[in-house]
């Protein structure tokens, strides 16, 4: 137990080696992510920010390599891999969800040095959720408003200041740097109790839609009747995938400026009618209709039959910022009843 | 006593399932409700009993314009780019409309995008609509879980909630300062036309900035664009935003980098802006669609202002009338193409 | 080992392939003996080819891991990269990352069987790899029988080497263009149409089919006629692809990566998947 001051002070200590960042609210009023300076602490604010955990982890752009652009000249292609020499990231006032998405894209992204370079380079404090947010559904995704999955630390928010609970061996160590952490007494104790069991309780009622849509027939529901109600409504922007913390999808691309050039890879969408264009012409997902149903195949289908667990983790960041509702939670329900 | 949404929509489901039932129209094209409060679904009815789905709110933000010339397109038999169009009248489909809706039909019938025979318009004269971005600030950005509309008031609630809000004061900014609330092409109307509003200062957000010190208004503008993720909901939520390929999304050649460097950021926006001029009706789809918050909006109100003080015209008013930037008249003006020094105007 | 960095290589050598130009091959030299020693590929497989500026490019590898020290990819003029590809010289520097995906089951399923290999148009470039690995590992298969064609005889590939085929007593080849052509004295119809009169016998016999989806589709229904099945017949599927390692999700196709777990597929194998290549 740590109250905020000294958990200031801590943070104060971990900036002169660590960058750290939190969720604060902006000018604008929305939470978004934040350097955390000074022993700065997040805004409590319950929710998720509105950008998601990748930025961390999946930089828009990330610089894969550089390299001379003069086709002709003898120190062409001559690769450099990029320096990156960074301080270790300390990111505070995690929710469950987003670090549950770290483990998840680690799946597809398990030989990709610079996502692992990343992770490890990467340590998440994360704070429970005492309180689900109406957009909330972790618990379908087989998440928890308290789960540990991904998280190094999780805290657990009293009025009077933080419980923090190490997970990771690397938690463990940063923790032991904490100092002047008192010991619980039998109120806070209950408190903490009382958060992990009523904060699941506050989601919908959990499912499992999981092992269920792995057993479903693929063609069956890539066929579902649903699909063109939804292409109706959606203008194909890439807001949910570029806010989501599982869609990792990326296109590479050459950008030079005066002889000096860097491959990067950045954020592609698969709403996009230019993902799939092949060079002939031809594009295999032409169609709206095609590209709505392959984001939420992917997601719901392809991975779990790939990775076992959904590609989703439920922080409802597409439930609140489509502009056209177009509804995850929905398209589950209408899956499941296949 | 029905609000007057309510009315609107009772009257919108019998119109269109009207339409439908007699085969007027293959399809109607309105908004439903969605699961999240203060959003609306776009939505195709597609057989009569689908027109009691159909409901008319001020959250209605998104126009159904963008929606028309791809969805006309899908009752046409398929056929390739050079194909002639197919002979014979084609399936129409019905559409409800306000002010600025009709007027980016208007454009699109003028730019080829589809046939005014085409479509049955329902004219619906506006009372704006509800920017929840404002209604979010009005409670602090607390949860809401639920938003019911009386004529004048929304009353918000959440865990925690309960407060009422005054309509006007949450109205979305390009809807405050509209001046034409009323459907210019229309084949039947929901409630009467209410005529031009008398606006004073319906370009002083544009004012305001344009006062600034060139300096302070690049700083206005990168302050303001600096979160955008280049999701191009702005973009893919605009009626006029109907080129096959966009310049961001070309190859040959690249015009602007893709991912979220500022100065590709800016290329973007100020791009998108200028390809709306003497185009855009004002009517704030980008802004709702932006999930960033970002009033890109004024960007376009601008260049709205200097093409009504250049050539006297407005977006979208008849379709007789000739689009200001694909027309040239004599006596336009065009100070502009010529720099300071050609004008040998001396400081 | 960052699977994202090219190997340097040099281009070595170009042949202009077709009448027309939008065809070339490009012999390539990876520039660090340790790469060209461990450069190891099975036929089928591609590889990324990088200009540096441009970009990069999958292309199929044309040749086979029996011709050592260097590789031969056959490009068609088509996009960005390829374009720039198409104006480089001999010595010109070029990045080569790969080999990425599956490859034919040369030694396999494949092993043991009579073969028959049926192209159309530039998709005939990683056959052209599998026909040689299996004329050098002769013993290993029973009857190779080829069915190849192009628009013109001006259009077909590899000319010198199918000469050399036609003569072979080893191997039954048939190459055939679309129309009557000044000087052509060889088959003349479709792909389809001529593997319809060569009626291969699908008795412990594999087909590999590469070429545009409206041949494929053509070439299906004489073949089923004489008994063959889909599981029988391999094919290699297109998409656009950008990371070849099974993650950016550009070429999936359903559940599939077409850079990862393919870019073959037995026939059986693609009808269970959307037509989404």
């Amino acid at each position: 137990m740590l109250d905020n001051k000294d958990f200031s002070a801590w943070l104060s200590r971990l900036s002169d080696s660590h960058d750290i960042y939190g969720p604060k609210k902006t000018r604008k009023g929305m939470l978004e992510w934040a350097r955390l300076e000074g022993g700065q602490l997040p805004d409590p604010e319950p929710g998720v920010p509105k950008s998601s955990i990748k930025t961390f982890y999946f930089p828009q752009p990330e610089t894969l390599f550089e390299f001379s652009a003069r086709p002709k000249k003898e120190d062409a292609f001559r690769l450099h891999e990029p320096s990156r020499h960074q301080n270790p990231r300390l990111l505070i006032g995690v929710r469950p969800c987003d670090a549950r998405s770290v483990v998840l894209n680690s799946m597809p992204y398990q030989e990709d040095p610079y996502f692992q370079e990343n992770r490890r380079n990467t340590f998440l404090l994360g704070y429970a959720c005492s309180q689900g947010c109406s957009t909330c559904f972790c618990t379908w995704t087989g998440g928890s408003p308290v789960g540990q999955d991904g998280l190094d630390i999780l805290a657990f928010l009293l009025e009077d200041g933080l419980v923090l609970e190490p997970v990771t061996e690397r938690g463990e160590e940063l923790l032991e740097k904490a100092g002047s952490a008192r010991d619980l007494t039998r109120a806070q104790e209950q408190k903490v109790d009382e958060i992990r069991q009523k904060a699941p309780a506050s989601l919908p009622e959990e499912m499992e839609p999981a092992p269920r849509l792995r057993e479903k027939e693929l063609m069956a529901l890539y066929d579902a009747p649903f699909w063109q109600e939804l292409s109706d409504s959606c203008i194909n922007c890439g807001t949910c995938t570029f806010l989501c913390p599982t869609c990792y999808c990326f296109d590479i691309q050459d950008e030079t400026l005066r002889g000096r050039g860097r491959r990067i890879r950045y954020w592609d969408s698969c709403m996009f009618p230019l993902f799939t264009l092949h060079a002939s012409g031809h594009n295999p997902r032409g169609e709206k209709i095609k590209r709505v149903r392959n984001r939420f195949m992917h997601k719901l289908k392809y991975f779990p039959d790939r990775f076992g667990p959904l590609s989703c983790v439920g922080c409802g960041r597409c439930v609140r910022d489509c502009p056209v509702n177009i509804d995850i939670r929905q398209v589950m329900k209408e899956l499941l009843a296949i | 006593m029905p609000t007057k949404n309510e009315s609107i929509t009772q009257e919108l489901r019998q119109k269109a399932r009207h339409l439908l039932e007699s085969g007027q129209v293959a399809a109607f094209l309105g908004y439903t409700s969605g699961s999240v409060p203060m959003v609306m679904k776009p939505f195709v009815a597609r057989k009569p009993e689908d027109a009691e789905r159909l409901e008319w709110n001020s959250f209605c933000v998104l126009n159904l314009a963008n929606y028309l010339p791809p969805l006309l397109r899908s009752f046409e038999p398929p056929r390739r780019p050079n194909d002639p169009p197919p002979e014979g009248p084609l399936p129409k489909v019905g559409v409800a409309a306000t002010g600025c809706w009709s007027r980016n039909m208007v454009v699109q019938v003028q730019e080829n995008q589809m046939e005014r025979e085409r479509v049955v318009i329902i004219g619906i004269s506006s009372r704006g609509m509800v920017d929840r971005k404002k209604v979010l600030n009005a409670v602090n950005h607390a949860e809401i879980t639920s938003v019911k509309e009386e004529d004048n008031s929304l009353l918000v609630k959440g865990p925690g909630l309960e407060e009422e809000i005054n309509r006007w004061d949450v109205i979305r900014d390009n809807c405050q300062t509209c001046v034409h609330p009323d459907p210019v092409i229309f084949d039947e109307m929901i409630g009467q036309l209410q005529g031009d509003r008398d606006i004073q200062d319906r370009f002083r957000q544009v004012e305001e900035i344009e006062n600034l010190s060139a300096q302070d208004r690049w700083q206005w503008f990168t302050s303001e664009i600096d979160s955008c993720i280049r999701c191009y909901a702005c973009r893919n939520a605009c009626p006029l935003c109907y080129c096959p390929t966009c310049f961001v999304d070309d190859s040959r050649p690249q015009w602007v980098g893709k991912s979220r460097e500022p100065v590709d950021t800016a290329i973007f926006h100020i791009l998108r802006a200028y390809h709306c001029a003497g185009r855009c009706t004002d009517c704030g789809s980008c802004e709702s669609a932006c999930p960033m918050g970002i009033r890109m909006r004024i960007l376009t109100k601008k260049l709205q202002k200097d093409v009504l003080d250049l050539y006297g015209t407005e977006a979208g008013m008849s379709i007789q009338q000739p689009l200001p930037l694909s027309t040239y008249k004599m006596d336009d003006p065009q100070d502009f193409v010529l720099t300071e020094s050609f004008k040998g105007e001396k400081k | 080992m960052n699977p994202y960095l090219p190997y340097p290589a040099r281009i070595d050598d170009i042949v202009v392939e077709t009448e027309d130009g939008s065809l070339k091959t490009f012999r390539l030299v990876l520039e660090k003996d340790r790469d060209r020693e461990a450069w190891t590929h099975v036929p089928g497989q591609f590889a990324m080819l990088s200009i540096a500026g441009k970009g990069e490019i999958p292309i199929g590898i044309a040749s086979s891991p029996t011709e050592k020290g260097h590789l031969l990819f056959t490009v068609n003029r088509a996009g960005v990269v390829t374009t720039a590809l198409h104006k480089m010289d001999v010595g010109d520097p070029i990045g080569v990352r790969g080999p990425l995906g599956n490859g034919f089951p040369i030694d396999s399923e494949l092993k043991g069987k009579n073969i028959v290999i049926i192209a159309g148009g530039f998709a005939f470039t990683t056959l052209r790899a599998t026909l040689i690995y299996m004329l050098e590992n002769r013993a290993d298969y029973g009857n190779i029988t080829v069915v190849y064609g192009a628009r013109t005889p001006g259009m077909l590939l590899y000319k010198e080497e199918l000469d050399a085929w036609q003569r072979r007593d080893d191997l039954d080849v048939h190459i055939t263009v679309d129309r009557e052509a000044p000087g052509w004295t060889g088959l003349v119809g479709f792909v389809p149409t001529i593997a319809g009169q060569v009626k291969p016998s699908p008795e412990n016999a594999a087909a590999l089919i590469c070429g545009p989806p409206i041949m494929i589709k053509f070439t299906m229904p004489p073949l089923e006629e004489v008994g063959w099945t889909d599981d029988q017949v391999y094919l290699s599927l297109e998409n656009r692809m950008k990371c070849g390692l099974g993650v950016c999700g550009h070429c999936n196709v359903g559940p599939v990566y077409v850079c990862k777990d393919g870019p073959v597929f037995t026939r059986a194998q693609v009808q269970k998947l959307p037509i989404e290549f």
